[in-house]
């Protein structure tokens, strides 16, 4: 008998299994920024070490049957004069047996997921930093209320200490999702005029030094899609380092005034002096709380507070990066930028205000 | 098998379908042409829901997508679900309801015909309904799910800080109203069909499995539809009348959204899938020449599957922090479906075990389904533990789930189902190397395009998002992904072109060309209007193996007979005025805001739909 094309076939099966085996290191690599396989915080591990329980008995489930399927499929393939086979119509036993051995194995499941459930969803035990989030259409909030600071779409939290997040929305539904951190729950409206107050926790303490991206994952409308946040996880030094600047004029401290000297040497500035006066001329005090502004102090208004936007790595919630050429043309135009935003402009603003506003924005880090 | 088809090729018959023209399509009562008609329109919604697909794929195949805007997506993953549970996978299903259910018990109809008719025009006039909202700018955006309070914004007053919404939501909420009435109504239908129109001999525990499963999903839509009928009208009444049921700024609670559209939601999906499962009961059995492996185990399975899917709906919410005992509750419950899930794989594989294998594109597709729905199931088990679905919930891990579960479960049974019952509709075989070509690329296309959803969602793809930034890597497999939904397009237009080919060739399919186990096929093909000259009586769960094995392993074709003395309802086109009445009536809902006197039009369809039903009741028969 000739063997050549079974041999053929077994070399096409090899190739297979190494194209399947690199495909398989491609998909749990190390390359994906933003992957729940990475896991880089107590609580993400664990949910990480629970999901590997759960996936190494479904692999094996998965083997056990689809391999029991494909050898029926070729040992009781129809040949030529089969007689009628015979005619079972069940076996009792069998039922007993392959409804018992799933329930074993979920068991196996099930207790660590039980033991997992009760620490994950409850509050922080001893939270070290407590930064409140509340999600916005469509950008993400922090308070740092014990730290006294507000600041937008990066949260920036010291390694090795336990973040207890607190978390609601301003609007509509939205999920806090950091994949390598804190993993996500949603957050729900609260409106201060009524009784109804879910505020959601979560807690996580980072094992790493890292810049880490997540996102909204629930639907919130139109940039839903875009609505990021970055979580950068910073040394104990750095951090404070952090907290001392954007202490600065916050409207947690002091009712948003900075310290007399900073004030005194922004005002002989021309740029902060002119950036100033375009902020105001141009309407952005409408939404936005800026340091030296009237509204400095103001933790209610539409848009993110401004006052460090210039030490942020990113604009329009993690969409672009901060840079002058981006910052401009956000200025420009804001529904070109990211469609749907509620950033509209009163009026369109002059080259020479946007030129003012962009070195204004970013000297103010 | 293709010997066995050739070897009963019967001469060509007589048209079955006396009654021809628009008229007798329009007014028909007959299960057969209405399950036709239910098919012909399911389809093509079903194409509808494609091409959205196809649009979203193409967006994403790679990094910052521009070929549609971020509300044009919103409005097509949000129509792409809505069309492919209401308009497509139900109504596909309940062409098998109509046109099978009756055959497979013994019976000459369904128990009210007239209100079968009404059905299919209801849901043929909804889903109209809600794809006119494309051309007139305001598809619906807000996800198939609607989650209050994005969906509930309030549209009076409305302010220059909160403009009032478009009509996108409102075509969405009335849609589902409308394709609610029409699903109640064919559940009520089907469920007394099953209690009252058995043939004599038929107990219970003798009917087809396909029959048992569809009874479970009747019983599953009369008990879960009311519950989203109700909350929709909440929502309705947040949107133009000023309550607060899910509003926190007015008091309420949009966790109550959630609560009430997945205790509906949850055995939705059941809703779906049984029914394929029904079908690859069907199918499994027939073509490996033995009855179905523990059809006890497989009844009680399907029935406690039906009863804990009511028991397990905030698995769908373990995000939003409902504490540890609702969670460990949930997560249990949903660990326990998979046990009678199980039970109904392992059976099937007890079927086809020690069996006569016959690889016909129907049993191909039933196996694919089986294959395919274990992956459905195992992902499945992994997101029933809450911890680790607080990673998984909204991601593409979830998209790539239910997408094995409903392709390759729901999508793959009704193919198969088409395939295997084709012959019986249509009195054509469809052919069977286009078959196989369909079976093949489908299969292929279908893990092209769903499996990398695993990989990127576990690598932190959220759900609904209109692009995403490079950097994060997921370009490769949202282009294989992209690659294998045109794939997967391309195995329909095979599947197309074969129903094509089949139309326009000879009526070539005997009463019964695979050796079928159940009524079906003891009558001609197509059947005669009446179906059975004479009732059947039935001594077992597999009648027409019994009449074979007594016949000595051959049967005759059964003869065309006159239907003379036999009693059929006449036709009527009064369920369809009562259908355009009930459209009139919610349709004119949407002109709360725009027209002064809105009720006045509500007022006109309710008219309108009296005088349909009086006509109706009162309809001489002759």
């Amino acid at each position: 008998m000739d063997t050549r094309p079974r041999r053929a076939w077994r070399a096409w099966l090899a190739r297979a299994a190494v194209l399947g085996l690199v495909l398989f290191v491609a998909a749990c690599g190390e390359n994906y920024h933003q992957s729940t396989l990475q896991p880089k915080s107590d609580i993400t591990r664990m949910i990480d070490g629970l999901f590997r329980t759960t996936f190494l008995w479904a692999m094996i489930v998965f083997v056990l049957v689809e391999a029991a399927l494909i050898y029926a499929l070729w040992r009781f393939r129809a040949k030529p004069n089969d007689p009628e086979p015979v005619q079972s119509h069940g076996n009792t036993t069998l039922e007993i047996i392959w409804t018992a051995i799933p329930a074993l194995i979920l068991v196996v499941i099930a207790v660590p997921t039980v033991k997992t459930i009760f620490k994950t969803s409850l509050p922080a035990p001893n939270p070290e930093v407590e930064v409140e989030v509340i999600g916005h259409q469509w950008w993400w909030e922090f308070r740092y209320p014990k730290l006294g600071i507000v600041t937008a779409n990066e949260m920036v939290v010291p390694v090795s200490k336990m973040v207890g997040l607190r978390m609601w929305s301003a609007d509509v539904l939205h999920s806090f999702w950091s994949p390598q951190l804190a993993a996500k729950r949603d957050v729900f409206p609260i409106f201060p005029q009524t009784k109804y107050k879910k505020v959601n926790p979560l807690w996580f303490t980072a094992d790493s030094v890292g810049d880490y991206s997540g996102q909204c994952a629930e639907l919130c409308g139109i940039q839903h899609g875009r609505m990021g946040l970055r979580v950068q996880v910073l040394s104990d030094a750095d951090f404070q380092a952090w907290v001392a600047q954007q202490r600065v004029g916050s409207p947690l401290v002091d009712g948003g005034k900075p310290p007399a000297a900073v004030d005194s040497a922004w005002k002989a500035d021309t740029v902060h002096t002119k950036g100033q006066a375009a902020f105001v001329a141009g309407g952005c005090i409408g939404c936005h709380a800026m340091v030296g502004t009237p509204l400095a102090s103001a933790l209610t208004l539409r848009g993110p507070n401004l006052s460090h936007v210039g030490s942020r790595t990113t604009i329009g919630a993690n969409m672009y990066e901060n840079n002058p050429t981006n910052l401009a043309q956000w200025l420009r135009d804001p529904q070109g930028m990211k469609k749907g935003s509620h950033m509209i402009l009163p009026r369109p603003l002059t080259e020479t205000e946007i030129a003012q506003l962009v070195a204004y924005l970013r000297m103010h880090k | 098998m293709a010997t066995s088809v050739l070897e009963h090729r019967a001469p060509a018959m007589p048209h079955a379908h006396p009654k021809t023209g628009l008229w007798s399509w329009i007014t028909t009562v007959d299960h057969k042409r209405i399950g036709i008609l239910y098919g012909a329109t399911a389809f093509l919604f079903f194409l509808l829901g494609g091409l959205e697909a196809l649009i979203i794929r193409l967006q994403l195949t790679g990094p910052n997508g521009k070929l549609v805007d971020p509300d044009t997506y919103n409005a097509l993953f949000t129509m792409h679900g809505t069309t492919m549970i209401f308009l497509g996978v139900m109504p596909l299903s309940a062409m098998f309801f109509n046109y099978f259910i009756p055959l497979q018990i013994g019976a000459r109809d369904v128990a009210f015909p007239r209100l079968n008719a009404f059905s299919y025009w209801v849901f043929l006039l909804g889903g109209i309904f809600i794809n006119i909202s494309f051309l007139v700018g305001a598809p619906p955006d807000g996800g198939w799910f609607g989650y209050a309070n994005l969906t509930s914004s309030r549209v009076i007053p409305s302010t220059a800080a909160a403009p009032a919404p478009g009509l996108n939501i409102d075509f969405w909420v009335i849609g589902l109203q409308i394709l609610g009435i029409a699903s109640i109504a064919a559940a009520l239908n089907f469920f007394v069909t099953i209690v009252n129109l058995r043939a004599p001999g038929m107990k219970m525990l003798r009917m087809p499995m396909f029959v048992w499963m569809s009874f479970v999903v009747q019983v599953l839509l009369l008990l879960a539809f009311p519950v989203i009928t109700v909350a929709l009208i909440y929502l309705m009444m947040d949107r133009n009348f000023g309550t607060s049921f899910f509003m926190p700024d007015g008091g309420g609670d949009p966790i109550m959204w959630q609560h009430l559209f997945w205790i509906f939601g949850h055995p939705e999906v059941y809703i779906l899938i049984l029914p394929a499962f029904g079908i690859a009961s069907e199918i499994l059995p027939v073509f490996s020449r033995k009855p179905l492996f523990g059809y006890t185990a497989m009844v009680f399975s399907g029935i406690f599957i039906g009863f804990v899917g009511f028991g397990v709906w905030s698995h769908h919410m373990f995000a939003t922090g409902m504490g540890p005992f609702a969670d460990t509750f949930f997560s249990l419950a949903t660990m326990v479906i998979a046990l009678p899930t199980g039970v109904k794989i392992f059976n099937w594989i007890g079927t086809i075990w020690g069996g006569s294998l016959r690889y016909t594109t129907a049993m191909m597709m039933a196996i694919a389904m089986v294959a395919l729905f274990v992956i459905g199931g195992l992902s499945g088990v992994m997101h029933s533990s809450a911890p680790a679905d607080l990673q998984q919930t909204d991601t593409y891990f979830i998209v790539a789930h239910f997408h094995y579960v409903l392709f390759g479960g729901a999508i793959f049974g009704l193919t198969a189902g088409a395939y295997y019952w084709w012959p019986k509709m249509f009195g054509r075989l469809l052919d069977e190397k286009l078959g196989k070509a369909h079976f093949w690329l489908m299969f292929l296309g279908m893990n092209a395009t769903f499996f990398p959803m695993h990989i990127l969602g576990l690598n932190g793809m959220p759900r609904r998002v209109y692009s995403y930034p490079e950097g994060l890597n997921f370009e490769f497999w949202n282009l294989i992904e992209t690659v294998g939904a045109f794939v997967l397009a391309f195995s329909f237009l095979i599947f197309l072109v074969n129903i094509i080919k089949t139309w326009m060739g000879p009526r070539n399919a005997p009463a019964d060309p695979w050796h079928g186990a159940t009524l079906e096929w003891a009558i001609p093909s197509p059947p005669q209007e009446f179906n059975f000259p004479k009732l059947p009586q039935v001594g077992s769960s597999v009648p027409q193996w019994d009449a074979r094995r007594a016949a000595g392993g051959h049967l005759p074709e059964p003869a065309l007979v006159s239907g003379e003395g036999i009693h059929m309802p006449n036709p009527s086109f009064w369920p369809l005025m009562a259908a355009i009445g009930v459209n009139l009536t919610l349709g004119s809902l949407l002109f709360i805001r725009q027209l002064p006197y809105w009720y006045g039009l509500t007022l006109f369809g309710a008219a309108w739909l009296f005088v349909s039903v009086y006509k109706w009741a009162f309809e001489p028969a002759h």
